[in-house]
């Protein structure tokens, strides 16, 4: 006979991971207290994101127009809205939109990403064998910092232009060309637009999930749009740095 | 069919567990996974062997009360399977098949491989029902349904409250569960009086045990009843709606 060991006395109690804000914000700030509305609010922002990005990679094609075009566009993006505001007012709106919508996006990632490691403190202690979560999904965390520190340099290399020796204010089309003669630097830039790539793919998809557009008729579009967005992007960017380098533009 | 069992033994709720190693001899490919646990379990026994703890009822998918990860995926990673019949056919002889309960700080463990899914529970409570006065039952058919939304309905409600959801998603998030109970009940018509205070209690109450969604899409080929994400897109936005739309003007039609 089968002598059964003592059972533990000690329950094993149920307790709750999060603790419930205290105060329940005035809306819309009371959204952002949840998880599903950080959600709403990082797909939002994404949204933003990519916007920014496709105007930004479709604007840069003028590179290949030539100097002139390139330098003009982009005294053109100083006078948006001009003369109904004065010049760079617009320019420095959108700059003001997006720095928000950057804050809000890595926020709401890094507080998510901690409230998920609170809800499961130990891990499968045998391997994981995923079926559906695929590479892009569970690498959101670490393309987003390659991305975030590749705009830190992206600004100082091309914007600020501390990080480019031969950077003159005003002069895109030679800070462009010079920038990218730098062979380490077009690897950085390509490396960079892949982890890109990778984090749109699955945003670009995850993003209708989070916000609530579900419908039969549109759904089997949203995995190509996310892939044609994403091979868009990618494309256009990648393709600037490996113009230079081969010397079509320069 | 020979087989070896790496199976997590733990004593207690605040015990240490570990992996316990078992070969298994002379198995029916006709069993299934819990028969499997039955016939190690009974020479465990007469080993004079404490036998594995696992949780089980009605043994044909229904009741909810099996699951455990099997080699790493919720109930071993079959369409529309749960433990108990997930059949020993889907192995090969001589596989080694590693058994670990679902892991989630909202999921202690309180024995082996059965743990403590009441927080699922602490969800239902605060929303996953609607009030009926007493009195006679009105007509079913007096409520026009379309076809659709009544088999949509009837999708979510095949939710069996396993928590396989939660032990596959990366996140430890319920929000499969949460959105199953939740639709089966905001899509139809009697749903509709409490559908925003349900939902913005409901996914509130998730949030102070699981982790948070982030489209991964394990959730759903891990539930035995094929429950789809699409449920939890529905949440979404019935949470962003209850928690922004001005619920006075429910009734007219305004709150859809």
């Amino acid at each position: 006979m089968v002598q059964a060991k003592p059972r533990s006395t000690v329950e094993a109690a149920v307790t709750p991971v999060n603790r419930r804000p205290k105060r329940q914000l005035p809306w819309p700030l009371n959204l952002y207290q949840t998880a599903v509305g950080k959600k709403w609010v990082m797909a939002i922002t994404g949204v933003i994101g990519m916007g920014f990005i496709a105007l930004h990679m479709f604007g840069n094609l003028k590179m290949y127009l030539g100097a002139a075009e390139l330098d003009h566009y982009a005294v053109g993006l100083r006078e948006i809205a001009y003369p109904i505001l004065p010049k760079e007012n617009a320019l420095w709106l959108m700059r003001g939109v997006l720095s928000v919508a950057l804050v809000l996006h890595v926020h709401s990632a890094f507080s998510l990403w901690a409230m998920n490691r609170r809800a499961r403190p130990m891990g499968y202690q045998s391997k994981r064998d995923y079926i559906a979560a695929n590479w892009a999904s569970r690498t959101m965390k670490w393309t987003g910092p390659i991305i975030l520190l590749f705009l830190a340099f992206h600004l100082a290399d091309l914007t600020w232009g501390f990080a480019n020796p031969d950077f003159e204010h005003g002069a895109v089309y030679n800070n462009v060309v010079a920038s990218f003669e730098r062979v380490p630097v077009s690897i950085l830039y390509i490396v960079a637009n892949l982890a890109l790539g990778v984090h749109l793919y699955h945003g670009a998809w995850s993003l209708f999930q989070s916000l609530g557009v579900n419908n039969p008729s549109i759904n089997w579009l949203r995995r190509g749009f996310a892939a044609l967005f994403t091979a868009v992007i990618v494309g256009g960017n990648i393709s600037f740095p490996i113009a230079v380098l081969t010397g079509i533009v320069g | 069919m020979d087989l070896t069992l790496k199976v997590w033994r733990q004593d207690g709720p605040q015990a240490r567990g570990r992996f316990e190693t078992y070969p298994v001899q002379g198995i029916s490919a006709d069993m299934s996974f819990l028969e499997m646990l039955d016939i190690v379990n009974e020479r465990l026994i007469t080993e004079g062997v404490e036998p594995i703890q696992f949780e089980h009822d009605c043994r044909e998918g229904i009741c909810g009360s099996c699951g455990v990860m099997i080699n790493g995926k919720a109930h071993g990673g079959h369409e529309r399977t749960a433990t108990c019949q997930l059949h020993m056919r889907t192995f090969k002889d001589g596989d080694t098949i590693v058994v670990e309960p679902w892991r989630a700080g909202a999921f202690p463990v309180i024995r082996d491989l059965v743990v403590n899914r009441s927080a699922l529970d602490r969800i239902i409570e605060v929303g996953g029902f609607i009030s009926v006065n007493t009195g006679s039952a009105p007509e079913a058919n007096m409520l026009p349904i379309p076809k659709e939304v009544s088999d949509a309905a009837m999708d979510a409600a095949e939710c069996i409250g396993c928590g396989a959801c939660v032990a596959a998603c990366p996140n430890g998030a319920a929000q499969l569960f949460t959105s199953a109970k939740l639709q089966h009940l905001n899509l139809l018509p009697q749903g509709q009086a409490e559908r925003w205070q349900r939902t913005v209690a409901m996914v509130e109450k998730m949030e102070e045990y699981f982790g948070g969604c982030t489209n991964h899409g394990e959730c759903q080929v891990a539930c035995p009843k094929g429950i789809s994400i699409d449920f939890i897109s529905y949440m979404n936005r019935d949470f962003i709606k209850g928690k922004s739309l001005n619920r006075r003007l429910g009734g007219q039609g305004l709150a859809k």
